[in-house]
């Protein structure tokens, strides 16, 4: 079956179950396909034979009730895995096995699934392009010398160029959403709380989200049911009450109250983008939903204040890299010369301009000036989605103010780069769940992304949302094979 | 205030000094496991057996609280009379150091768990309180071990995470004798609660010391010193005797004292500095987001109200009202949480007709010293409460004298003996049959007729020889009292 890599986890979960598919004959194509996609660079550590054993090991004892039987998956590099080395995209992790696992990826591998490998991301989650990562730049299946987003971009390249049927990411930011618009597939950031971060690389502990990047929103709701679980070792993790989202997504999205916050419609976006906003709210209307007109006042401070609390809450979660325990470490005079070496060798630019960001930010004497006042910001752009959402249900907007650019555009100006999460990091900021499904094209193809933001706790009814519009869009993502000889 | 004898100042020239001091005491709290991980505490284990991931800071571990640590320092906030937050929050305290695995310590900043509260000193001139700012829950470092190697400085991360209770007092302590008494009350309080067992040894109970100097009378505060993690009470009261001198000096010869943080050093008995306020950390102290606010509701602190024990404070009010003990002897026996309950216990086997003043002098002259010599708690003393009782009751009844007693004592030491069986076995029950007694004092009286004319002559000293003579003839078992008063009859 030479096009079992085309299919969605939901065909490829049915035909396990049918025993139309072997687990290995799947595991096997993915492998086969990932090893031929080498170009795109998608993976830093690979995991196959080890993979194909344990597919052999489901077929001879297939559970079938499983909701991932058999399914071979790759997951971003963020998540620590048993045995297997995880790096967060950093030397300063290069050499580093975790004797643990995450809470969401034991989630997975107790539904049957099995690990493909690590997959390539920014260096600790930081960068909107996946150019940051110590293991090099990942390409885009969309066209050659595209960068696929971040920075979750090894987990959105793999999944639209069939590498991984599925996968997971983790979104601080928007790196679930903006890589997912990128590349034509669809991403979900959960609620805050709802899948737990025990086991995954911090960046920014009140930010920091896993969540399913898929072909689909079926196959994503699926992912998300599995992955969202109540976890005791996390003190943010929430128990509440969580759906079956796969069982219980339905397109009836009639009534449902739409919002479209006129902040959104920032200076110099580009054309394209709104026009795929109106197109967007017609699809919406088509399904039967009503748009509502609403105001969220303090979006245009949204960035600078995520700019503040994300790297302030990094440069902290990062002090633990420093050569005493694990991972890289550098020779020095003395432990302060050890420390400043194996911190200047071990992180890339990137990460050394957060930790400076955010040791700054919270230094006596500008603390008051920018953590707190971020803080009370965040409050207040909390505070606009609650008012918003006494009005509406949902909330419609573009998810990046681009499509993807060439690797190297806007490598040398992370302000250009930080005004990519300009759609996405209000979310996080107010911990609020929202998904990206792929909704049209540019003028050179590329595809571009909605985003759908819900209430807290509420992703069914994101899901339904995304699931109605995805029947209207129809989109079909244009991936040409181009790296495969 | 009125002039005290024992104020404690530093004399100089025409001028006299106050001393100022303040305590941040550092107490572990007792628990089974650390604050934020489910390690063991256990003191004394093999380096690095008791580090789960969490204490090591593995990427992507995460702190959960121990809500058996959160009671520990509420039940403590109680004991101190102290205000307790029904909100408080977990900060990150950021600094590197080889043995801080996390790169911070998770500590309470602004939001502590318990508010101001007061503990009451017994000082010999009176009682004397003392203003507690705060206490807040912290994690402790592991242990960086310098001397094992030449090259190398390793690290033991059975320590590291481990609760600690931080209680800051207010700058009332005014004297070495004060801070000692001011530790040894805190340790008392929270060894009755069982919060912290106070062992200084294990490092268990250390603190920093605030110390600063003014003119007597001044009411403004000089710049203060902290002299950092002492971990005993007497280099504690040598570190500020040492150190509120040195800063007298620099104000008699016109310079000014720098605020900066010092270390004790203990073979050189004097402090150094160890950073000034220029070079002072810059800790970044921010809310941890990886917990949220800690909430305990009234019901939460009632609860543990309902858990307290008796404390020594009320302990010593109850001593002095039920078993008529003076002040200093009620705080004696309630300074340690054993000492009373063996006290009260002695009192209760010692049944209706006791002399509870002779029982507390038996438990804090006799009883105390053995204990002492033999380096014993109370709760391993050789001769039980009970037995003690029957002691005491021996001597009250006239059984025995006072003096037997004290060999009964001894004797009683060897497996914890029953007084009664040793009084018997050994025929030491005192002799109180007038008949005999003045039988046996007519012959003294007999064989030292010269003595005795003396005596009459008015030479009043030689009673005291004749008690001796009696006591002698009869091995030490005559009655004293019956001694004496047959004495002055037959003189």
């Amino acid at each position: 079956m030479s096009d079992i890599t085309k299919q969605s986890l939901s065909e490829l979960v049915k035909n396990i179950k049918d025993k139309k598919l072997s687990s290995e004959e799947v595991t096997k194509a993915f492998i086969n396909r990932s090893e031929k996609s080498k170009e795109l660079n998608a993976y830093i550590t690979e995991d196959y034979s080890s993979a194909l054993d344990k597919a052999k090991k489901f077929d001879q004892k297939p559970n079938l009730e499983l909701k991932l039987p058999g399914i071979p998956m790759a997951v971003k590099d963020l998540f620590c895995t048993d045995s297997i080395r995880t790096t967060a995209g950093s030397k300063i992790l290069n050499n580093f096995v975790p004797t643990y696992e995450s809470t969401v990826t034991q989630n997975i591998w107790n539904e049957g699934a099995i690990l493909l490998g690590k997959l390539n991301c920014d260096e600790f989650a930081m960068g909107s392009s996946n150019e940051t990562s110590f293991f090099g730049n990942v390409q885009n299946p969309i066209d050659k010398n595209l960068v696929p987003g971040g920075s979750s971009g090894g987990s959105a390249s793999a999944v639209a160029g069939q590498l991984t049927p599925i996968t997971i990411g983790t979104d601080t930011g928007g790196s679930i959403r903006q890589p997912a618009s990128f590349t034509g597939i669809v991403g979900l950031k959960p609620t805050y709380g709802s899948c737990s971060r025990y086991g995954i690389v911090a960046f920014a502990s009140s930010l920091d989200q896993a969540g399913p990047m898929a072909q689909n929103v079926k196959d994503c709701a699926l992912l998300q049911e599995v992955i969202s679980t109540y976890d005791p070792k996390d003190s943010t993790s929430i128990d509440f009450k969580r759906n079956e989202y796969s069982k219980e997504l339905t397109n009836n999205i009639k009534g449902k109250k739409i919002g479209i916050p006129k902040e959104y419609r920032v200076e110099g976006m580009p054309k394209e983008i709104e026009e795929l906003w109106q197109k967007g709210i017609q699809y919406a209307k088509d399904c039967g939903a009503e748009i509502v007109d609403i105001s969220l006042p303090h979006t245009s401070y949204a960035l600078p204040t995520y700019y503040i609390v994300a790297p302030a809450e990094a440069s902290s979660n990062l002090a633990r890299y420093d050569g005493v325990k694990y991972g890289f470490r550098a020779k020095g005079e003395n432990l302060t010369d050890m420390y400043e070496k194996t911190r200047s060798e071990g992180f890339g630019a990137e990460v050394q301009r957060r930790i400076m960001i955010g040791t700054y930010v919270l230094s006596s004497g500008y603390y008051d000036a920018y953590y707190l006042k971020a803080q009370k910001i965040r409050k207040l752009i909390k505070n606009d989605f609650d008012e918003a959402y006494k009005k509406v249900d949902a909330i419609l907007t573009p998810s990046t103010p681009s499509s993807a650019f060439k690797i190297g555009e806007k490598k040398d100006d992370p302000v250009s780069m930080y005004l990519n999460d300009i759609f996405t990091v209000p979310v996080n900021l107010a911990g609020l769940p929202g998904i990206s499904i792929p909704a049209g094209h540019d003028a050179k193809g590329y595809p571009l992304g909605l985003q759908i933001i819900g209430k807290a706790f509420d992703e069914q009814n994101i899901l339904n949302i995304a699931y109605a519009m995805e029947e209207k869009i129809n989109f079909k993502n244009k991936i040409t094979d181009w790296w495969i000889k | 205030m009125s002039k005290n004898k024992s104020e404690y100042l530093i004399n100089r020239k025409d001028n006299q000094y106050e001393v100022v001091i303040g305590l941040e005491v550092h107490a572990q709290v007792t628990s089974e496991s650390k604050l934020f991980s489910t390690s063991s505490t256990k003191f004394g284990a093999e380096p690095n057996t008791q580090v789960s991931l969490v204490d090591a800071a593995f990427p992507g571990m995460l702190p959960v609280i121990n809500e058996f640590c959160v009671k520990q320092a509420i039940k403590t906030g109680i004991g101190l009379n102290a205000k307790i937050n029904n909100r408080s929050v977990f900060d990150r305290k950021n600094y590197f150091y080889a043995d801080l695995p996390q790169g911070y310590q998770i500590s309470q900043f602004k939001d502590p768990i318990v508010g101001e509260g007061k503990v009451i000193l017994d000082m010999p001139e009176g009682q004397k309180e003392v203003g507690i700012e705060r206490l807040h829950l912290e994690q402790d470092a592991g242990k960086s071990i310098h001397d094992l190697d030449a090259q190398n400085t390793f690290v033991d991360l059975n320590r590291s995470g481990v609760a600690l209770m931080e209680i800051v007092s207010k700058p009332d302590l005014r004297s070495p004798d004060e801070v000692s008494a001011y530790i040894k009350k805190l340790r008392s309080i929270m060894r009755y609660l069982g919060t912290c067992d106070g062992n200084m040894q294990e490092g268990s109970l250390r603190a920093d010391v605030n110390v600063s100097v003014r003119a007597k009378g001044s009411k403004e505060f000089g710049t203060r010193c902290e002299i950092k993690n002492v971990n005993s009470i007497k280099f504690m009261q040598m570190a500020i005797e040492y150190e509120a001198n040195r800063q007298v000096d620099l104000i008699e010869e016109g310079k000014s004292i720098d605020q900066e943080t010092r270390l004790f050093d203990t073979k050189k008995n004097e402090t150094r500095s160890m950073r000034s306020k220029e070079d002072a950390h810059d800790y970044r102290y921010f809310p941890d987001p990886d917990l949220l606010p800690l909430e305990v509701s009234d019901k939460f602190i009632n609860q543990l109200k309902t858990e307290i024990p008796e404390l020594p404070d009320d302990k010593k009010k109850r001593f002095i009202e039920e078993f008529k003990l003076s002040p200093y002897e009620a705080n004696i026996l309630v300074s340690d949480i054993d000492t009373g309950k063996y006290f009260e216990e002695v009192v209760t086997k010692m049944g209706k007709n006791k002399d509870i003043k002779l029982a507390v002098n038996w438990i804090t002259g006799e009883l105390f010293a053995v204990l002492n010599n033999k380096n014993l708690e109370i709760s391993q003393s050789p001769i039980s409460a009970k037995n003690l009782a029957i002691l005491v009751n021996l001597i009250k009844n006239g059984t025995i004298s006072g003096k037997i007693a004290k060999t009964v004592f001894e004797l009683m030491m060897d497996g914890d003996q029953d007084p009664q069986k040793i009084v018997e076995q050994k025929g030491l029950k005192q002799q109180s049959d007038p008949k005999a007694l003045e039988a046996l004092i007519d012959k003294i009286i007999n064989d030292n007729r010269d003595k005795a004319i003396e005596y009459k002559q008015g030479k009043e000293k030689l009673f005291g020889f004749f008690v001796g003579q009696a006591m002698k003839v009869s091995g030490g078992k005559a009655n004293p009292q019956l001694i004496n008063e047959i004495l002055k009859k037959k003189l």
